[in-house]
């Protein structure tokens, strides 16, 4: 575990750093509030858990919030059953998606390519369906599910007698409401990270990015691949699942929109605006998405009418009609453009933007540290 | 028990016939330009939402206030008439009334504006890169044109009427002899389904019977040689690529009455549609069409009351089932050919 080279211990200190200093070098921003914080590392573990998969492997999986919303849905019965505390609500939802990924990646993974990507979806379709319709008494359907006042609630009531009203959820008694939430979520990026990183540098890893750039080449040298990708798929899922389980422990609340395929989609636009394949990549795509959806949801025509005030008479009604449709309710279309821009321009997303402008700079200086990962699969 | 299977198989025509034409487009794309089109379902609502504007233009009313008369409570009257009335007279009232089929007329140059400008603006770039990165640009430009109709026609479904002389049911039992009043259709859908098939025997044709569509199926087999010999093929596929989205237009220019169109119908439909490439078999246009009508079959029987009772739930999941069973069991689907993308 110490075992860790130089560079990539400088990488985890400074992440762990910049992810506990959020609520302070996020205040310019107008983003400092435990809420949307919360949603920033829950996102953030989400998309590095999606990487995992996509980034080592290569293999596109179009219905990841399924895992996302079997981790909620089982996180809510844990509270609806056991006990209002988060830990075993989050070892029941991280067992219960890990079942779940391993059950239909044993079956998805039988194929690869576009294939893969469209029994995945299937198979997201499938659940998101099911719980809107015949698994209701399990996921209580349109309405969601939702604590009651009525919960059993085992474990707790052999140690305390029912509190009045509805309790929220605690960490070994201690609420976890506000900056509480957030550092319980963060300290779980910090370790969905430091996991990201120690796999990404593993023999394992290397056998991932192996599966990438040539499946074949890999099974003719004598592995099995099947098992690997397989893994990589369990282990993502059981990201999604931690990260659906923080979210009902943030707000205890699951409903099935969270396993529609735009919910999946989300993911793959995060993972891909950062950068797919590196370490920080999708933890920034999950940071900027989310940051921007907060941002433009809230802006509405007077802000814009202010904003743009200083235009001549009529050319700012004309700006203002124009920028209207982009922001408020039309924030998925900025989402939508931005990222064809990215996939067009910079499939590597941000890193790849951030790697060359600094190629820029040391173009003239010693040639850069990283060669880039061009892979030139031999026909 | 006759009737009742013969009215499913029916239920489930015209659905099927939907899913056999977005199915169609897609293979059409795949088999030419190689490119997996995540923006066909947008190319869909995009075309039902030509037959919602065409019907929101040629109602577009004059009011006027008409001192003469008065209303009940003493105020003048308001006068309404639609423009197309006043200046065609009863031609304008047919054309009002038979706005869904007119509305075509305007789908079919809009489609294939948006379909060869899609291609020679985006999709040209992305032959050569990875199935992934296809999925992810066209997947973007879904999401960006259901926003941008989203922001123009807002949120909610618009329904759209349908001819007042095809409302109500055929009563198809009676034609074939059998006892009247057992198997009534809706006739729109029944219009839906022969429409679906003209469409799809009008690609099939143009494809067997012209000498464009002699050139297209060279340059599906391949594409190389055709283009040695002096052909310019990539001016074809993207012709091609712009009569697929003609078709997804026209398919949902015809299904408005049948299901009033929103912003996210077409991704509804997409995914589903993508099962039905799949189960025919990647690149197979027969399998499509006849995957697609399976399909839409095949729910219909699902949603049966006598077999919701036995597998509760199996309408809502019949259609990935099958795919999931299809894809594990033949990979390259029921009509695939050997080699096509069989990985």
């Amino acid at each position: 575990m110490l075992a860790m080279s130089r560079n990539d211990l400088l990488l985890f200190l400074g992440f762990t750093i910049a992810v506990l200093a959020m609520p302070i070098w996020l205040q310019p921003f107008g983003a400092a509030y435990p809420d949307l914080l919360q949603r920033f590392t829950i996102y953030a573990i989400l998309a590095v858990g999606f990487n995992i998969l996509f980034g080592l492997t290569g293999y596109l999986s179009f219905g990841h919030a399924a895992f996302f919303g079997v981790g909620s849905y089982a996180a809510v019965w844990s509270f609806k059953l056991l006990s209002m505390d988060a830990i075993p609500a989050m070892a029941f939802a991280i067992v219960v998606s890990g079942i779940f990924a391993l059950l239909i990646g044993y079956v998805s993974l039988r194929r690869s390519g576009i294939y893969f990507s469209i029994l995945t979806l299937a198979f997201a379709q499938m659940s998101y369906n099911l719980a809107y319709s015949v698994l209701t008494p399990i996921t209580n359907g349109e309405t969601g599910l939702q604590l009651d006042l009525a919960d059993p609630r085992y474990l707790d009531r052999a140690f305390s007698a029912a509190p009045a009203g509805l309790p929220s959820p605690t960490l070994l008694g201690a609420p976890l409401t506000g900056y509480a939430g957030f550092y319980f979520c963060a300290g779980f990026l910090i370790i969905a990270f430091f996991i990201a990183q120690r796999i990404t540098g593993s023999p394992f890893g290397m056998m991932l990015k192996g599966i990438k750039s040539n499946q074949t080449r890999m099974n003719y040298t004598g592995f099995n691949t099947k098992p690997y990708t397989l893994a990589a798929f369990v282990i993502s899922g059981m990201y999604a699942g931690l990260a659906g389980a923080l979210l009902a422990i943030t707000d205890p609340l699951a409903g099935a929109e969270r396993m529609q395929w735009t919910a999946s989609g989300e993911v793959v636009l995060m993972t891909i605006l950062g950068g797919a394949g590196t370490l920080v990549g999708p933890v920034i795509g999950a940071w900027l998405i989310k940051y921007f959806e907060n941002i433009f949801s809230a802006i509405n025509d007077s802000i814009l009418t202010r904003f743009f005030a200083f235009l001549p008479e009529g050319a700012d009604h004309v700006a203002v009609t124009i920028a209207s449709k982009f922001v408020g309710e039309g924030w998925f279309l900025t989402l939508g453009l931005v990222f064809v821009l990215i996939v067009v321009f910079l499939p590597g997303g941000i890193m790849e933007g951030v790697r060359r402008i600094v190629g820029l700079f040391n173009r003239s200086g010693k040639t850069p540290r990283h060669t880039p990962a061009q892979v030139q699969p031999a026909e | 028990m006759f009737e009742v299977i013969f009215l499913q198989f029916l239920n489930g025509l015209d659905k099927g016939g939907a899913y056999a034409l977005i199915a169609l487009g897609l293979t059409l794309v795949f088999g030419t330009l190689g490119v997996v089109n995540f923006a066909h379902g947008a190319l869909f609502m995009l075309g039902a939402f030509c037959a919602v504007l065409f019907r929101q233009l040629i109602t577009f009313e004059t009011v006027t206030i008409d001192p003469t008369k008065l209303s009940p409570w003493g105020a003048p009257l308001e006068v309404r008439a639609p423009l197309v009335q006043t200046w065609f007279g009863d031609f304008g009232a047919v054309l009002v009334n038979y706005s869904v089929p007119f509305s075509i007329l305007l789908t079919i140059p809009v489609m294939l504006v948006i379909g060869i400008a899609l291609e020679r603006g985006i999709i040209k770039h992305f032959y050569k890169r990875p199935h992934a990165e296809q999925i992810l640009v066209t997947f973007g430009l879904a999401i960006v044109a259901q926003e941008i109709i989203k922001s123009f026609f807002g949120p909610n479904p618009i329904p759209q009427p349908m001819p007042e002389g095809l409302r109500g049911a055929a009563d198809i039992g009676a034609w074939l002899g059998m006892q009247a009043n057992v198997i009534t259709y809706p006739i729109w859908r029944l219009v839906y389904f022969l429409f679906a098939g003209v469409i799809i025997g009008g690609v099939f044709a143009f494809l067997q019977f012209t000498t464009f569509g002699l050139v297209v199926r060279a340059g599906m087999a391949d594409r190389e040689t055709v283009g040695l010999l002096g052909i310019n093929i990539d001016r074809r596929f993207t012709i091609m690529f712009g009569l697929a989205a003609v078709v997804a237009g026209m398919a949902g220019v015809m299904y408005t009455p049948l299901l009033p169109p929103n912003y996210h119908i077409g991704m509804d439909f997409l995914v589903l549609s993508f099962v039905v490439v799949v189960v025919g078999g990647m690149g197979s246009l027969p399998g499509a069409v006849a995957a697609g009508f399976l399909l839409g079959i095949l729910q219909s029987f699902a949603s049966m009351t006598q077999i919701k009772a036995i597998v509760p739930g199996i309408d809502q999941i019949i259609i990935y089932l099958v795919a999931v069973v299809i894809l594990l069991v033949r990979p390259r689907g029921l009509f695939g050919r050997r080699g096509v993308m069989e990985a």
